[in-house]
Formats: C-alpha cells, sequence, structure tokens
C-alpha cells in the first residue's frame, strides 16, 4: 500500500470507460423508461405515482369526453394529458440513465467472469475437478501458474504472483503468500507463478466479483436514511397539495366557476414536488456510480451518504500524507568537511543503495550539488570498485576500490567503522545526528578511508516527505470543518514534527489497532463521525466502528469485510475525495429539492388566474407574466414543470459542482442559485413556452 | 398612517426589545435544569403544598409518552369539569342575573375552545356565563391551558439541549411552575395596570341607568380585569363582553390598549430567548425572535397601512379617509374611535400572530386586504410570535424544516443545533404541517358547499367565503378571533370547529412532544465551520421563506377566491 499518491485511477480502469451520455446509454435508457411504467415500480416513488395516476385519469377523461367536446378543447386535454405522460417518462429516463453506465459495466464483468473450474483437495491430499460454482466455504484448492483462482478466499500453502488486473485494472503482479496480511485472494483473478493452496472463505454467489456486480448494477439499491427522510418531506407535501387542489373545488364551486378536472389534476402536478421525486433516486444512483468511476465500491448508498457527513477523517501517516519512504533532504557536515565533498562520499556510497532512500540521496545530490559522472571510483569509471552492499550485520553501504573506501550507515555503525579502522570521531556527530533525530527525521552518517586515515565526513538528513498539496488539501478540510487526525506509529516528537509540516489537526502517535479503535470510540462519543482507511487484519474492529470504513484491496479479507467500501486502487489518499463525493451527492439532492419547492410560486400565479378570471375577472391581475390565454397558461407551466426534469439530468447524474467552502458560505451561494434562481426560472421559462404556444397558434 | 401611529407602533417595538430578554432570562431559570430560580423564597412553598396535595413527585421526570399521557389526562379532565360548570351554572351559586345554564352543543364548543388555548367564543360572553362560570371555568382554563403551551415549549427545548437522555421533565412540575410563576405575578401586575386606566373590577350584576335620552340601559358588571389580564398574556383571547377588547370597560384607554397589546405579545417573545438561553446558545434565541419580529412587524404595518389608507369605493362616493384635525382618518367601519385604523391594525395583526384571538376592532369590517392579511397571519401556523409555548414550538418546527429543505446543501445530512434529522424526526415534522391545512381546508371546503353552513353567513360572494376560512383558521390554530359575520352558534359549526380546534391543539402538541422524544436521545455533532449555522440573518430568511411558502402554497388557491379577489376588486 505504499503506493505513490497521484497514481490516476481513471487510466487503470478494470471497467470499460463510458461517457455518461454514451449513445448506447441513452438507447437503452429510453427503452427502460417505457417498462418503468410498471405500476409496481412506480409505486417506489409516491410523488411520481401521483403524476402517473393523474396522467391515466386525464387520458380516461380525455377519451369519454372528446365526443362532447369542441376540438380546441380536445387538443388542450390532449396536450395537457400528453405532457404528464412525459413528466412520468422523463422522470423514468432519468433514472435510467443514472443506471446506465452501472449495468453496462456489470454486463462487461459477467462476460470476464469465465465459468472457471477449480482442483479442490481432498483430505488424503488427492484433487479432483469440480466447477468453481460448487466450491464452498473451507474447501481448499490447488491453483498452478496460468490457472484462475476459482474463488476469495487465503493463501494456506505457498507463494505466487497473481495478476489482479481483472479486479483492480492494476496490471503489476501482486504477491501473495500464506499467513501475514497478503494472504488474502480474490476469485477471477491470475496466478502467474508457482503454485498455492487457497481455503475458500466465500460462498457461491457472495463472492467478491458477485459483489461487484451487483453494486455497479445497483442490483441491491436501498433507498438511504436521508432519501427515506426526504421522501417523507415530498410525500407530506404531495398529501397538502393533493388536499388544496381537492378543496379548491368546492370553493370553486361557490364562487360559481367550477373547474375541468383535467385542470385540477395539471395543477397539482405542477405544484407537487415532481422535479426532485423524479430525480431523486438518479442522484442517489450517480453518487455510487461515481465513486464506482474512482474505483472505490461502496457496499451501502448509506456508506456514500455517511461520507459526506463525517466530521473528523483518520488518516495513515504513511503513504496517506508522506510519501512512502524516508528521503534525503539535508547533509550537514563535520567541521573542516566541505558541503559539496560530504555530497560526492553520500553518493558514491548509495549507488549501490538500491532502496528508496539510497535512490533518494543520489538524486538529491545531483540536484542540489551537481554531483554527477562521478563513476563509483570518484574519478570517472573504474574497473576495481567493489560495491559494498547493505547487509543487516555491518548496517553500512558503500564502496571500496583500490585503497579508498567510503562507507555510508547508521550512526553507531559507521562510529565503530571508522575507530576499528583507526580513526577519530568528532564529538560534533553525536549532537548532529540527536538533531536529526529530535526533528523526526533520520540520521546517516557517512564516513571514509583515504590514504589510511579514517574520518567521519558528515550526515545525511533523512526525513518523512510530506506529499504534495496535502496543506491545502488539509486546509480546505478543515473549513469544511473536518478535523484530521494522523496516525502512525512513530514516536509523538516525531509524529508532532511531521503533523506540523503536513497542517494536521491532531496527531495519534505510537499507535496499535486498539488505540484507533479507541480514538474512534472517543470521537464518536463526541458526536463525530470518522472516517478510516485500514488494510490489516487488526484494522477490522475499527473499521466497523468507523462510520466510514474504507479498505485497502491489496488488505485482508478480513479488512475488507469490516470496512464498507472497498478502495480497488489501495490509495489511502483517496479518502479525502471519498468524503468529497459524499457532499457532492447531499448538495445535488439539497440543491434540486431547494430548487423544486421554490418553482411552484411562479406556477400558481400562472395557474390560478387562468382559471378563474373567467368568472372573475378581477383575478386576472395576478397574470402577472401577462400569458396569453388561460389554456397556454396551464399548457405552459405543465410543460415547463416536465421540460425542466430532462435539464436537470446532466446536473443530477454529475453531481452539482464541488468546492470545499464553509458551510456558511455553501449556504449563501447555493440558496442564492438554487433557492432565487427556483424561483425566477419558472418565470422566465413558463413565459416563453407561452410565446411559443401562441405563436404557434395552438390558442 | 397618522404620526401617532407610527409612533406607537415604534415605541411597542423598543418596550419589546427591552422586556423580553429579561423575561425570556427568568422563563428559562423557571424551566432551566438549574435547581435554583429566582423567586423559590416565595413560590417553592405554594408549589411544594400543590404537588403534596396532588401526590406529585417533582423529582420524577418523565420520558415523552408519559409527558404527553399526562398532558391528555389533565386536558380531558379540564374539558370534563368545564363541560359540567357550564351545564350546571343555572343552579350554581355567584350568578346575579340569574342566567341559564348554557346548551349543550355550545357548551361543547366553549369547552374545547378554553382547554384548547382557543377562547373562541360561540356566545355572548356578559349574557351566557355566570360570574362562577367565567371565573371558576373560564378564568382557570385561561392560567391552565396556556402553562400547558408551555410546558410542551419546555419539554421540546429539553429534548434539543440535553443529549443521550431520555426524559423531558415532569409535567405537572411544569403546569405547576409556569402557571405559579409566570403567569400569576404577570397577571396581577397587568390587571392592577389595566384597573388604573378604568377596568371594571366587580362582583356586581347589572347596573340600570337612564340614557340622557331618557331610555333605560342595562350596564354589566363583573371581576373583568383580572380574567382579561390572563386573556391577553395566556394568548387565550377569549372575552369577558362579547365585545371583546373593543369594549370600554374590557379596553379603556389608549394606555389600557398600548398595555393590553404589549401583554399580548410579551410573552410568545420572551419564548425565544429563554429557548436560546435553555439550548445554551443565545444567538439562536435572538435568531429565532429576529424571525419572530420580522414576520410580525410586516404584517403588523402591512394591516396598519391598508387599515389607515381607507377603501377607494368610499373615495367614490366623494368621503373623506383622509387624516384631519376632525378625524383620525382612514377605514373606520367596525373600529373604535378612541383606537382609530392604526391602533386596530397593530392588534389585528398580534391578535392573529398569536394565537391570542382577542379584537379591539371587528375584522369582518376591515379592509378586504386588512382582514386577508389576518387571516393569512393565523395561516403561517401562528409562528409570529405564536401562543404562549406552542408559538416557539411551531416556530421550531418550521426551523427544522428549513433545515432539513436547504440543509442538504452545505454537504450534510441535515441537522439542527448539532441533532439530526432523520425519518423519524420528517415524520413527525411532516404530521405536524399537516395537521392544521388538511382539518382547516376540509371543513372550510365542506362549509362552502352544505347547505346548512352557508346559512350562517352574513355576506355572499367572496367576503362569505372569507367568513368560512376566517371561522376554520381561527379554530384549527387556536386562535379564537373571528370575522364576526359568521354565526357561529349552530350545531354545524359548534361541533366542526370543536373538531378543528382539538385537532389543531393536540395533533400538533403530540408530534412536538414525540420529536422532542426522539431528540433527546440523540448526541449533538459538535459545530464547526462545516455546520450550517442557524443564528445568521441568511438562515432568519430562510425560515420565514419557508413558512410564507409552504403556507402560500397551502392556501393561495383559497384566498385567491376570498378576500384577494375581494381587494382585486374594489
Amino acid at each position: 500500500m505504499n503506493r505513490s499518491a497521484g497514481s490516476s485511477a481513471r487510466d487503470r480502469h478494470p471497467l470499460p470507460k463510458r461517457s455518461l451520455f454514451d449513445p448506447r446509454i441513452v438507447r437503452g435508457a429510453l427503452v427502460e423508461a417505457v417498462k418503468k411504467l410498471h405500476p409496481r415500480v412506480q409505486a417506489r416513488n409516491p410523488v411520481m405515482f401521483v403524476v402517473l395516476v393523474g396522467s391515466v385519469v386525464t387520458t380516461v377523461l380525455f377519451i369519454v369526453d372528446a365526443g362532447g367536446n369542441t376540438a380546441a378543447e380536445n387538443v388542450f386535454a390532449a396536450l395537457v394529458t400528453l405532457f404528464l405522460w412525459f413528466t412520468v417518462l422523463f422522470a423514468n429516463f432519468a433514472e435510467a440513465m443514472a443506471e446506465g453506465r452501472g449495468k453496462a459495466q456489470a454486463d462487461t464483468l459477467r462476460k470476464t467472469r469465465a465459468e472457471t473450474m477449480a482442483l479442490r483437495r481432498r483430505p488424503d491430499g488427492t484433487v479432483e475437478k469440480v466447477p468453481a460454482t460448487q466450491l464452498t466455504v473451507g474447501d481448499e484448492c490447488v491453483v498452478a501458474a496460468g490457472e484462475i483462482i476459482p474463488g476469495d478466499g487465503d493463501v494456506i500453502e505457498g507463494v505466487a504472483s497473481v495478476d489482479e488486473s481483472a479486479i483492480t485494472g492494476e496490471s503489476a503482479p501482486v504477491i501473495r503468500e500464506s499467513g501475514g496480511d497478503r494472504s488474502a485472494v480474490t476469485g477471477g483473478t491470475r496466478v502467474l507463478s508457482d503454485v498455492i493452496v487457497v481455503r475458500i472463505t466465500a460462498r457461491p454467489g457472495e463472492t467478491f466479483l458477485d459483489r461487484m456486480i451487483a453494486l455497479v448494477e445497483g442490483a441491491e439499491r436501498k433507498k438511504t436514511p436521508n432519501e427515506i427522510a426526504l421522501n417523507i418531506l415530498l410525500s407530506g407535501l404531495t398529501i397538502i397539495f393533493l388536499l388544496a387542489v381537492v378543496t379548491l373545488q368546492p370553493f370553486a364551486f361557490y364562487s360559481g366557476a367550477q373547474q375541468n378536472v383535467v385542470v385540477l389534476i395539471a395543477l397539482l402536478v405542477c405544484l407537487i414536488p415532481t422535479t426532485i421525486g423524479a430525480l431523486l433516486s438518479a442522484i442517489g444512483i450517480a453518487g455510487m456510480d461515481r465513486m464506482v468511476q474512482r474505483n472505490v465500491l461502496a457496499m451501502s448508498g448509506r456508506a456514500v451518504e455517511a461520507s459526506g457527513d463525517v466530521t473528523t477523517l483518520l488518516l495513515d501517516k504513511t503513504g496517506t500524507i508522506t510519501l512512502g519512504d524516508r528521503q534525503a533532504a539535508a547533509f550537514v557536515p563535520m567541521p573542516g568537511v566541505s558541503e559539496d565533498r560530504l555530497a560526492i562520499a553520500a553518493y558514491r556510497s548509495s549507488l549501490a543503495d538500491d532502496t528508496p532512500e539510497g535512490r533518494s540521496i543520489v538524486s538529491y545530490a545531483k540536484a542540489h550539488h551537481g554531483v554527477e559522472g562521478h563513476g563509483v571510483n570518484g574519478h570517472g569509471q573504474g574497473d576495481t570498485a567493489v560495491l559494498v552492499p547493505f547487509s543487516a550485520t555491518t548496517r553500512m553501504s558503500g564502496v571500496d576500490d583500490d585503497g579508498y573506501q567510503v562507507r555510508k550507515g547508521a550512526t553507531d555503525a559507521v562510529q565503530r567503522w571508522v575507530k576499528e579502522s583507526g580513526g577519530e570521531v568528532p564529538g560534533a556527530l553525536a549532537d548532529v545526528a540527536e538533531g536529526i533525530a529530535g526533528a523526526g527525521g533520520t540520521p546517516l552518517a557517512v564516513a571514509e578511508v583515504h590514504d589510511g586515515t579514517a574520518r567521519v565526513l558528515g550526515v545525511v538528513h533523512l526525513k518523512d516527505v510530506v506529499k504534495a498539496g496535502m496543506r491545502e488539501r488539509f486546509d480546505q478540510l478543515r473549513a469544511m470543518g473536518i478535523r484530521t487526525v494522523m496516525v502512525t506509529g512513530d514516536n509523538p516528537r516525531t509524529a508532532r514534527a511531521i503533523a506540523d509540516e503536513a497542517g494536521v489537526d491532531d496527531v495519534l502517535a505510537e499507535a496499535t489497532p486498539e488505540d484507533k479503535l479507541a480514538l474512534i470510540r472517543r470521537e464518536q462519543r463526541g458526536g463525530a463521525l470518522v472516517a478510516m482507511t485500514g488494510d490489516g487484519t487488526n484494522d477490522a474492529p475499527a473499521l466497523a466502528q468507523a462510520d466510514v470504513g474504507v479498505a485497502m484491496n491489496t488488505g485482508t479479507q478480513a479488512a475488507k469485510e469490516a470496512g464498507n467500501m472497498v478502495d480497488l486502487d489501495s490509495n489511502p489518499t483517496k479518502l479525502i475525495e471519498v468524503v468529497e463525493i459524499g457532499k457532492q451527492l447531499l448538495i445535488t439532492r439539497g440543491a434540486l429539492t431547494t430548487f423544486s419547492i421554490a418553482n411552484d410560486v411562479a406556477k400558481y400565479f400562472a395557474i390560478i388566474p387562468a382559471m378563474f378570471s373567467g368568472v372573475l375577472p378581477a383575478l386576472d391581475r395576478l397574470n402577472i407574466m401577462g400569458l396569453a390565454s388561460a389554456e397556454s397558461a396551464i399548457l405552459a407551466a405543465v410543460i415547463f414543470n416536465a421540460l425542466v426534469i430532462v435539464a436537470l439530468i446532466p446536473i443530477s447524474l454529475r453531481g452539482v459542482k464541488f468546492r470545499a467552502l464553509t458551510a456558511a458560505t455553501m449556504l449563501r451561494r447555493n440558496l442564492l442559485l438554487y433557492g432565487l434562481g427556483g424561483l425566477v426560472a419558472p418565470f422566465v421559462g413558463i413565459k416563453l413556452i407561452d410565446i411559443a404556444i401562441s405563436a404557434l397558434g395552438v390558442f | 398612517m397618522s404620526g401617532a401611529g407610527w409612533v406607537q407602533f415604534v415605541v411597542l417595538i423598543i418596550v419589546l426589545l427591552v422586556t423580553a430578554p429579561l423575561l425570556g432570562r427568568y422563563i428559562a431559570r423557571v424551566y432551566g435544569d438549574e435547581k435554583k430560580a429566582p423567586g423559590d423564597r416565595v413560590f417553592l412553598p405554594v408549589e411544594r403544598l400543590i404537588y403534596r396535595i396532588c401526590r406529585v413527585d417533582p423529582e420524577r421526570e418523565q420520558r415523552w409518552t408519559r409527558y404527553a399521557l399526562s398532558l391528555i389526562g389533565f386536558s380531558l379532565v379540564s374539558f370534563l369539569a368545564l363541560f359540567g360548570l357550564q351545564r350546571l351554572q343555572g343552579s350554581l351559586p355567584l350568578n346575579p342575573v340569574e342566567l341559564p345554564s348554557v346548551a349543550p352543543n355550545v357548551a361543547f364548543n366553549v369547552a374545547v375552545s378554553f382547554t384548547t388555548n382557543t377562547n373562541w367564543q360561540a356566545y355572548g360572553g356578559e349574557s351566557t356565563m355566570s360570574h362562577l362560570t367565567q371565573m371558576g371555568g373560564l378564568a382557570v382554563q385561561n392560567f391552565v391551558s396556556a402553562a400547558v403551551g408551555m410546558a410542551v415549549m419546555a419539554a421540546l427545548i429539553r429534548g434539543l439541549a440535553r443529549r443521550r437522555a431520555s426524559t423531558l421533565g415532569n409535567f405537572w412540575v411544569d403546569l405547576t411552575r409556569g402557571t405559579v410563576r409566570i403567569l400569576l405575578p404577570l397577571s396581577f401586575l397587568v390587571a392592577l395596570v389595566l384597573i388604573s386606566q378604568g377596568v371594571i373590577q366587580n362582583f356586581n350584576g347589572h347596573t340600570v341607568a337612564t340614557t340622557v335620552e331618557g331610555a333605560r340601559q342595562l350596564i354589566p358588571g363583573g371581576p373583568g380585569a383580572s380574567q382579561i389580564a390572563i386573556k391577553q398574556l395566556g394568548t387565550n383571547g377569549g372575552g369577558f363582553f362579547d365585545m371583546n377588547s373593543a369594549h370600554p370597560f374590557e379596553n379603556s384607554t389608549v394606555v389600557s390598549n398600548f398595555v393590553e397589546t404589549w401583554a399580548i405579545l410579551i410573552i410568545p417573545f420572551a419564548m425565544a430567548f429563554a429557548f436560546g438561553r435553555m439550548v445554551g446558545d443565545r444567538r439562536q434565541g435572538r435568531a429565532v425572535f429576529g424571525i419572530m419580529l420580522a414576520v410580525w412587524g410586516a404584517m403588523s404595518i402591512g394591516a396598519m397601512l391598508t387599515e389607515s389608507g381607507g377603501n377607494p369605493r368610499l373615495d367614490d362616493l366623494g368621503v373623506s379617509q383622509t387624516i384631519t384635525e376632525d378625524q383620525s382618518g382612514g377605514y373606520l367601519e367596525g373600529k373604535e374611535v378612541r383606537f382609530g385604523p392604526a391602533a386596530s391594525g397593530l392588534w389585528a395583526a398580534s391578535t392573529t400572530g398569536t394565537s391570542n384571538g382577542s379584537v379591539n376592532s371587528m375584522h369582518d369590517s376591515a379592509t378586504p386586504l386588512g382582514g386577508g392579511l389576518a387571516m393569512a397571519h393565523m395561516m403561517f401556523g401562528e409562528v409570529s410570535p405564536g401562543g404562549v409555548g406552542v408559538g416557539l414550538n411551531g416556530l421550531l418546527i418550521m426551523a427544522i424544516l428549513a433545515v432539513f429543505i436547504a440543509g442538504l446543501m452545505v454537504g450534510r445530512t441535515p441537522e439542527y443545533l448539532g441533532k439530526k434529522i432523520q425519518a423519524a424526526e420528517m415524520k413527525l415534522v411532516m404530521l405536524y404541517v399537516l395537521a392544521m391545512p388538511a382539518v382547516l381546508l376540509t371543513f372550510a371546503a365542506i362549509s362552502a358547499v352544505y347547505g346548512n353552513a352557508l346559512g350562517s353567513l352574513n355576506n355572499d360572494g367572496p367576503h362569505g367565503l372569507s367568513e368560512i376560512l376566517y371561522g376554520f383558521a381561527s379554530a384549527a390554530n387556536n386562535n379564537g378571533s373571528a370575522f364576526a359575520g359568521l354565526d357561529s352558534s349552530t350545531t354545524w359549526y359548534t361541533t366542526t370547529q370543536g373538531i378543528a380546534m382539538l385537532v389543531g391543539r393536540f395533533l400538533l402538541i403530540i408530534p412536538v412532544l414525540a420529536l422532542a422524544g426522539s431528540m433527546v436521545r440523540k448526541e449533538r455533532v459538535p459545530a464547526s465551520p462545516g455546520t450550517m449555522p442557524t443564528h445568521t440573518p441568511l438562515f432568519g430568511g430562510l425560515v420565514v421563506g419557508v413558512v410564507v411558502i409552504v403556507a402560500g402554497l397551502t392556501f393561495f388557491p383559497a384566498l385567491a377566491l376570498g378576500p384577494i379577489v375581494e381587494h382585486l376588486s374594489l
């Protein structure tokens, strides 16, 4: 998991890329939109169900009354009926569009899930060939190079390199071995070398691949808690408007202006929150889809929603905040040694060091001291040089070249080497080394034996390097009211130094998994919602306790089951993106709810004067839009109400633009945009449609 | 509008700005979780005596269900007692003019009306009720029905303020403390001021007088001031006299009129500050106060201006409605000349913004727009500032609704005061929001086409519809004021309005208590820059928008056929 940040998930996605409005998806969605007219589907959405019933009633009325009506009355009833049906169809279309990309991707995954055969090991050690679908928990299977692993499980014997690109999209093979945190294998991936024995841990039909298909397809999509609450609000509003419209007829009767039922239904459909009712499920599906596009599999929509609510982020230091490895940050020479001299020696001693630390010394010397072209022997390439690689006993690496020797390594090891070679160790060395360690860095001493004289040249300061842009990220998170806690095994002093540099709010140093769990519980008791990433089995309790637990795909099966999301890229920095996607989902939902309700004001000003100004001419003064006729006013409102759904499909699928701002600023911006915009837009829209209708000469 | 009208309005606001925070601080101590409260030396012995007699353990807190059951039980007993008293008053003492017992349908309506803090009067005060019924029945309910509303508010605030708790306080304790510590002392003070202004307070029957023209006139007597003080303070509104606060014995001078207007508003406004203190964030209380003040202020100015502006039809007839030395100007039909159109408009907005319902002018005679404003003000759900206790409840419900609709736009699931608003809470909020319009629109719609009900109308056309709408808006919002043209003593109206009052009271109170019970269990998410601020002017504007849009969308069609078309036809 120590992969560097910024690895682009998009390039390595296992699923075929499709744009949101891929023509194939649009075609499929058009068909789905009609299929979704089934009352059982509609009944799940109370608002749209009312529209469906309204459409059926107006259709029946149109047919029944057609004979007795004038041509103009028939055209009016037909057009209202038509656009009521369109309202339902547009809502279905929006949902089908949101589901489209996931469905297409699930189909691809199904194709790649070939019918695999497994070699199951009998208790006596012999093997039998069975279909993978018959494997049950506890079965042991032998998988050799070139074969596909038949199911999810743990390696219990052997070690092998495995190609997991079918799941992760990552083509570089990974090592899987028995015992420890790298034992988990996923069904559908391919063994590239060696032979392993896998003990199956997933029941047939419940494997990771199965779950992945179900998730991208949205087959098991349940309404999230906030969606349920929002549906209650929308149903409540629908009932209120139903009351307002139903009681309007007696009031109209009293006033001598009895209304046509088609007109009353048109008014009802315009008033109930159809816009958000039509787009609500599309917004939720699209939110899940955006997670999938970033290679994060959320096990439920609830988890996506919770990620928007997160108030505390637990971030592992290594790999998330800092690059995985320590890097050279400075050369500190001993008295009497020039810095360049030290740089050259450090460079030479590291040429043989293939660790990330060693490589970082080489590149630092090149970049900051212009050390270039020095061969191993210091004066061009020599053949006599002997590389001395790092070993656990010497804890040094270096080069021997014809009497010239250079070593780099742990301070005490280098000290001993210098003393053994007859040199003096300057007192400054201990001070410098201690200073570096105190600041959270790692000191590496560099020494040489030149012409028989051994001496210490100086110290290389290795330190954790905070990834670029992290401070800005944390500032943004803070602005959004999210507290960041860095979790590390380092001692408190080191941890604090890195935390200050990165700009996180708090530190959990010398952290054990138990500490992590305790921290999460403490935060939650204080009302916080906590998100974290983890990969090891000992992370599992914390992942389960956290409100949002993102398990790395490279992690153990236990970790993946404990969390409520899996990151296929195993990139812990992605936790921040997960939070942003969650917030974006909620903002989109809120924006369109506000927009939808604000829309109603204009519709009243269109429809009420149209209904009554015939009998009560004074009410024509409410026709502030100056709509051409009663019929065109009502039609314009109905048409606007239907078209606004289509107009808002892109925003509900892509989500509103997200910017890291404080809640107060976001509220002001969005209220202005969607609240005020929602008030004004329909005045303009209805007027334009009215102009079009009268220009066409319909009414 | 006259300069005096403006001065009166501005002075009232200043007096409210000074007195409401002070009273709010006191109320917060009365209902707060602290052990000690001011005035313990005087009040505690009285309360302990009451607890001992009623066998109440003041330390024992109740969950919302028990709290609600206590409240319903208390209201039921109150209803039965008041019903019985009216039916038997003919054979009971303190009945100097020997009034007969009250008819059963009226007695039912009145008993419901006074136990629900509505004080709709389907009867003439001085000509129907004996002194005993007035004092031992109606006045008692004026106190305790107001205290019940305040108790519910205390429970809701505790639900919001406490975290991971289960109980909301003790209904009997809240009822007792509210009555003893808030309503009684304030009423005593206000009654004294009113008596000083000439409002009557005696046990006399009718005094026979001979007028200048030689006619014989019966001048009523009775314990007026004491009852009028609590009728205003407790947002009850039921007049001692049929003419309510337009009667000179109830409201004699400009000073008494000012004091009574203040008394209508003071406790509901003070509740906002009490709320802020009890939830430990005074900014929240100030925001709520600001919302209440903005809506009440706008409606008041609207009503004052329309009534002062006069009626254009009269201009056409050559009648002067301008302010001159000889006349106060404006539209004076149904108004007391000693108050004038501005003070009448201000009162009309204040009595409908609270659930008071007392009147100093006849709303039926107001301009269509003025009457419409009064009606709309009730249809807002009476949250500006609303009835004692229940007004704040309504406003908090609206705030929760606003948070839920717009709160998502900050990228979090909605929360109010750190408490998450989820499906369970939304169900209760929607129940609350639905109950009043449902009963109002349903009964009004039937009354608009039911021949028997139409017989009660004094007018036809849009104004007749306004009378129906106003009647049910008043009943369903527990207001009690009337468009006097409607004869509401028929069986149809006493029954339907009785039901509307019960729905408007208990189908609002029970969801509020359930909501408090649900909220009290929750943890409060600590506030951070990611929390939607609920104390800013922007949020205040949002809540006002939600109040106006929700009511507007619900009632606009009906209003369009009543007061709006009537106004546009002028």
